[in-house]
């Protein structure tokens, strides 16, 4: 029998757990969310009145906005992207839930991944249904391919939570959580904001750069890849902070 | 046939430091199967860090702790134990029933909903399952936790003050639970400042005193022990007049 045999088992066991964990965290943050309303209600006002503000200050309808409202759409959508990862611990700060999480089987990666799951699906529909009401109120065509459009969305939104659900975790444990959030991830969302901004311009043809949106949509993939692996070397230290 | 080990948990010169500060030094004890002990001490003494250790929500800095014979995989809880924190772990928003069913699914019991049933039902809240926990009462929300804590049937019971806004029949049907758990060869670890808890609960009682286990006894010399616990407030009172 080879050596590694006996191995199969209690790995495969292990994963079941996490999928387990997984899943059942996943399932009770969807019911809480649905019971609960009022994070989609505040996210979706948030965005429309930072686009609104926006608007406001710069007037689409006497100035010529095309190059910049790439950065504007990206702006309101980050905005939305902080409520939704700190909003991910936040049912877990009540009663020491986080507590009963991490004391039971399952490796705390599925706590982790599930939280990045539910902040991707919080701000990424959140992205898609506020886009029509941005592009609305600043006037501005869809010009060029949504399944582009859609993409750079989602990977943006991904890069942007998977980093932010970690910090998420660190503040989590702390009492000013929902001003370290926005605090610690600001520096690191700078190139989710360029590459986003560049690619959704490229896709939107508002941009300057002649060299088309895959340049950028590369460097995103880039950026997720490397912030979504950089937590799972990390997530296992941050639950004691 | 493997032998059940004889040991529930073990600590070895454990030590614990959160910032620059050791909330835990050298702490050595042993728990058997079927043995409740307890730990006294004054509030801030390391008895809640010294059981996020038992509970593997937290690794120590120093030492080395064992549970059931053996060494625990990293970051990752376990359904032989049952721990019942300083807080409920229930998320408000949902249902006792809803709550017990979810963590049902985490510890990966076969029938979730029918086990939190009978949880709910162990320590009288039946009637008060569809109730949003947020409406339950302090005692109510610490009967609904102690089911939670005793939902798998654990081998380990960590009990964090677990009389707290308990009525006199609450407190039966925990006594009950404890002596069951320990009756079939679990064993159980309370953490209390209160003495007369501890001289109704345990087999073996230890006092920590700022992070270090000072002394011990067995149940018979139980009036020695208290009044060493005495002599000490008294020195602390009198140094800090």
């Amino acid at each position: 029998m080879p050596r590694w045999r006996p191995l199969i088992g209690p790995c495969l066991n292990a994963v079941s757990t996490m999928g387990r964990k997984f899943w059942a965290i996943i399932g009770k943050d969807l019911r809480l969310e649905f019971r609960g309303k009022d994070i989609w209600v505040t996210m979706a006002a948030f965005v429309i009145m930072v686009a609104l503000l926006f608007g406001l200050a710069i007037n689409p309808y006497t100035t010529h906005l095309g190059p910049v409202f790439p950065g504007i759409l990206w702006l309101s959508f980050l905005f939305a992207g902080m409520l939704a990862v700190g909003r991910g611990f936040e049912h877990e700060a009540e009663n020491d839930a986080l507590l009963g999480l991490m004391a039971a089987p399952g490796d705390r990666l599925s706590i982790f991944a599930a939280k990045l799951v539910m902040a991707f699906l919080f701000m990424f529909s959140v992205d898609l249904v506020l886009s029509p009401i941005v592009f609305a109120f600043m006037d501005q065509p869809l010009a060029g391919s949504l399944g582009l459009y859609v993409l750079v969305l989602a990977l943006g939104s991904l890069g942007f939570v998977s980093v932010g659900t970690l910090f998420g975790a660190m503040a989590a444990q702390t009492r000013a959580a929902q001003v370290l959030i926005p605090v610690m991830l600001a520096p690191f969302a700078g190139p989710v904001v360029i590459f986003g901004v560049q690619a959704t311009g490229a896709v939107l043809h508002v941009s300057s750069t002649s060299s088309g949106p895959w340049p950028w949509i590369y460097a995103l993939i880039a950026y997720d890849v490397i912030f979504l692996a950089l937590p799972l070397l990390l997530y296992d230290y941050v639950w004691e902070v | 046939m493997a032998q059940t080990p004889a040991v529930a948990l073990e600590f070895t010169h454990v030590a614990k430091r959160l910032g620059s500060r050791w909330v835990l030094r050298d702490v050595n004890f042993t728990l058997a199967r079927g043995e409740t002990a307890v730990v006294l001490g004054p509030n801030g003494a390391g008895k809640t860090t010294l059981l996020k250790l038992a509970a593997r929500t937290w690794t120590p800095s120093h030492g080395n702790i064992r549970w059931f014979g053996g060494e625990a995989a990293e970051s990752e809880g376990d359904v032989r134990i049952g721990y019942l924190g300083h807080a409920s772990f229930l998320y408000r928003a949902l249902s006792g029933l809803e709550n017990l069913e979810f963590y049902a699914r985490l510890y990966g019991l076969k029938r979730p909903r029918a086990s939190a049933e009978a949880a709910l039902e162990r320590v009288g809240l039946t009637a008060f399952r569809f109730e949003p926990v947020r409406r339950y009462s302090r005692g109510m929300e610490q009967r609904c936790a102690i089911a939670r804590a005793f939902l798998a049937s654990p081998d380990l019971l960590l009990l964090d003050e677990p009389y707290t806004s308990l009525d006199l029949q609450a407190t039966g049907v925990l006594d009950e639970l404890v002596r069951g758990t320990t009756g079939r060869g679990g064993a159980a670890l309370v953490i209390t400042h209160q003495l007369h808890e501890a001289e109704r609960l345990g087999d073996r009682t230890a006092i920590l005193w700022q992070g270090r286990i000072v002394r011990s006894a067995e149940s018979g010399e139980f009036a020695a022990l208290a009044a060493a616990y005495r002599t000490l407030f008294e020195r602390r009172e009198h140094d800090g007049a």
